[in-house]
């Protein structure tokens, strides 16, 4: 069946005949989409294909023997578990009414342990990554540290040595569990409590994999670390767990990515990251989510920060069927910032429901949240953002700027701003703009010789620009490439 | 050697009315190197011409034809018209949010040419036609007609014009918000557009001032949705001493 696959991909790498793609895609409808996403390709899918389906106590008590856990992350597994199960489905947002968790497989190795050389990966998982240009950015020294998650564990994992020295810790979490405790007892399900909502209840009892992050006083990080994630197993879930801990006075800038192939039943993808700032330290953390669009994309993100520290959220998402996050910042040191800077795409059948949350805690804190969406054939993007600022918080500042452009008359967008004050001292600001691509900026691009697409691509890009000269470079110049295959024969 | 040719053209738009028929039959022929300029007053069709030689989805043509060289030109996109070599001056450019006039510039003339300038020279090329055109350096970080003046505009289509080299030109009241000397400065670009590269040139206006500094060889009055009367350029003076009521009249006459 794989080879069948992988003897169909080969083909349709090979061709522009569209009577050979469409026979291609008739026999092999796993590749359905194939073309404008790019990372829809599936491996031999050995270990998900034994993988149990379901989530009960059982489940999370093999994940937990399998992974030789101690006794209080078991017991945490299964209070998650217990929320999980109480917790109603959240039905204010996007349609969640599909998702299947008896049909899931929570728990897929692929590999029986970790690898530190990008040679001793399977071929398979091998392959992936290097379709994907991971080891490039590495080899190139794009990045301080790479970590590329396969399935449910981190598979690969490298960082640079005179960081090491330093004493920045950057692994997988399930190793940094085992090999520094403290934090964990610490910091774990500190910044997202286990019952904070039904899907980073889950995440609790099913976790695997992940990023842990430790930057000690002082240090700088000056490149990017960066974390691949992929799902490949049809119906998969993936829960990994990313705990980031910024010392006083560091900075440290986190990127992930995301892709899985494209089958026929859904996936899907429920992450806690929780991040703690400390005083007068800065995160930036970077997400270009592209899974594709029969991944559920349900993530808690959040982060607390300590007086004078910098929370910084880039959020791209341009696949999934549905996404639904927020990336929260606490501020609850005096003079402590949020920011999120938040990019979506909802094409045919995707709904994106994004934004994020700032709470002020402490006076003199300031937070901005800039949103733009882009919905074409269809597709459905909304902004749903919380800003709150309780009493005592004075002199605290907030300003939320969100702008939709729709392609088209088919698609559609949404916004719901929830603003919670009870403090006087403060100072607010809120915009939206809704606009549509327009016949005269369209007439006018291609009457300088561009084609409809291109034009349309240009007005997009020009759209997400503020948000795009954020990016590192290699990421700008991926969103842009991202967009063009999101516009391709969009229009017409 | 190229010539546009434009027969028995008529074009409708829709309105809340229902179809209007706005062009009721106009033939032009353009060959390099002529200026020909189209004065009419308000609502006779003059712009509705521009666009339609552009390729505006607004308009409709009913019957008729414009050709290229032989080529079909109604049968072309507006992308495809612009490869081809015709060039509209808008009298409205649109913004374009977040995208740089150099990105654009040098979009638009990869498209245009379907190869990519070469670096070297292009930069050089872009800042020595902005230097003419009186336009300042940081105009090209800027994004696309953004927050532009109504001169800056004007100024930006006919930097667009020098640098897309057309072999045919409409200029889409371009002289319109104009002060003197942009006025100049404007017409100094479309001269030479006209003598480096042998373009031909359609003006469109209401006012003769232009044609001070553009010299027409011919010059068409256009009332409702036709060509009233065509002369040379002394026609303009005429125009200019005496208005258009002579050819008004004659239409609600008829």
């Amino acid at each position: 069946m794989t080879e069948q696959i992988a003897k169909a991909e080969e083909t349709l790498r090979n061709t522009n005949d569209p009577g050979v793609i469409q026979k291609v895609l008739d026999d092999n409808p796993e590749l359905q989409g194939l073309g404008n996403y790019e990372y829809g390709w599936a491996d031999s899918d050995d270990a998900g294909a034994s993988a149990k389906r379901g989530v009960d106590a059982d489940v999370v008590a093999d994940i937990s023997a399998k992974k030789d856990e101690p006794e209080w992350m078991l017991k945490l597994r299964q209070k998650g578990l217990k929320y999980f199960d109480r917790k109603p489905m959240p039905t204010w947002g996007a349609d969640l009414s599909e998702i299947d968790f008896d049909n899931i497989k929570y728990f897929v190795r692929s590999t029986e342990k970790q690898a530190q050389t990008w040679e001793d990966l399977p071929e398979d998982i091998r392959n992936t990554y290097e379709k994907l240009g991971i080891p490039e950015a590495e080899r190139e020294r794009l990045v301080a540290g790479v970590a590329a998650q396969y399935e449910s564990e981190v598979v690969y994992h490298q960082i640079r040595e005179d960081l090491e020295e330093q004493g920045v810790i950057f692994m997988d979490t399930d190793t940094a569990l085992k090999e520094h405790p403290e934090f964990f007892e610490e910091y774990f399900g500190s910044v997202i409590p286990v019952g904070d909502n039904k899907f980073a209840a889950l995440n609790t009892a099913v976790w695997s994999g992940g990023s842990f992050v430790y930057v000690p006083k002082g240090v700088h990080v000056e490149i990017p670390l960066q974390a691949y994630f992929r799902i490949n197993t049809e119906n998969m879930g993936q829960f990994e767990r990313t705990l980031i801990i910024a010392d006083e006075d560091s900075y440290v800038h986190y990127i992930e990515g995301c892709t899985a192939p494209i089958y026929n039943t859904d996936s899907l993808h429920s992450a806690v990251v929780e991040i703690v700032v400390k005083k007068n330290a800065r995160v930036r953390y970077t997400t270009i989510q592209n899974w594709s669009t029969n991944v559920y994309n349900l993530v808690t993100k959040r982060a607390v920060v300590d007086e004078g520290g910098t929370m910084e959220w880039i959020d791209g998402n341009i696949g999934s069927k549905v996404t639904m996050k927020y990336p929260a910042v606490y501020l609850t040191g005096e003079h402590a910032k949020g920011e999120t800077l938040s990019v979506a795409f909802a094409g045919e059948n995707q709904h994106q429901d994004t934004g994020s949350k700032m709470v002020h805690m402490a006076p003199n804190t300031s937070s901005s949240i800039v949103s733009k969406s882009v919905a074409r054939s269809g597709g459905r993007a909304s902004y749903r953002g919380l800003v709150q600022v309780n009493a005592e918080a004075k002199n605290s500042a907030n300003s939320v700027v969100c702008d939709a452009l729709l392609v088209d008359t088919i698609s559609k967008t949404d916004t719901y701003p929830y603003i919670d004050i009870r403090e006087d001292d403060v100072t607010l600001g809120h915009e939206a703009t809704v606009s549509r691509v327009s016949e005269e900026q369209l007439f006018y691009l291609m009457s300088r010789g561009l084609a409809e697409d291109e034009a349309m691509a240009m007005i997009v890009r020009g759209f997400i620009e503020p948000i795009a000269r954020e990016l590192p470079m290699e990421y700008a110049l991926e969103l842009n490439r991202l967009i063009e295959l999101q516009m391709e024969g969009s229009v017409g | 050697m190229s010539t546009l040719e434009i027969k028995d053209l008529h074009v409708s738009i829709e309105t809340d009315q229902g179809t209007k028929e706005i062009l009721k039959g106009v033939s032009l022929t353009i060959s390099s190197g002529e200026k020909h300029a189209i004065m009419g007053p308000n609502g006779s069709g003059k712009s509705t011409l521009a666009s339609t030689i552009a390729g505006h989805p607004r308009y409709e043509v009913t019957s008729g034809s414009i050709t290229l060289d032989g080529e079909d030109v109604l049968e072309m996109e507006p992308d495809e018209r612009a490869q081809a070599g015709l060039f509209l001056a808008m009298q409205y450019p649109v913004e374009v949010p977040g995208v740089t006039m150099t990105n654009f510039l040098r979009t638009a003339k990869t498209a245009i040419d379907g190869e990519a300038p070469k670096l070297r020279t292009w930069t050089k090329e872009v800042k020595d036609a902005m230097e003419k055109l009186r336009i300042d350096a940081d105009f090209a970080n800027r994004n696309v007609n953004e927050g532009f003046s109504g001169g800056e505009k004007k100024r930006v289509e006919i930097l667009q014009l020098e640098l897309f080299k057309p072999k045919i030109a409409v200029l889409d009241e371009t002289d319109s918000g104009l002060d003197i000397d942009a006025l100049r400065v404007v017409s100094e670009g479309v001269n030479r557009a006209h003598e480096e590269n042998n373009m031909g040139t359609l003006l469109i206006t209401h006012y003769t001032r232009i044609l001070n500094y553009i010299k027409p060889d011919y010059v068409h009055v256009f009332v409702d949705g036709k060509v009233a009367e065509q002369g040379g350029p002394e026609l303009a003076d005429e125009l200019e001493a005496n208005g258009y009521d002579r050819f008004l009249a004659a239409v609600s006459a008829a």
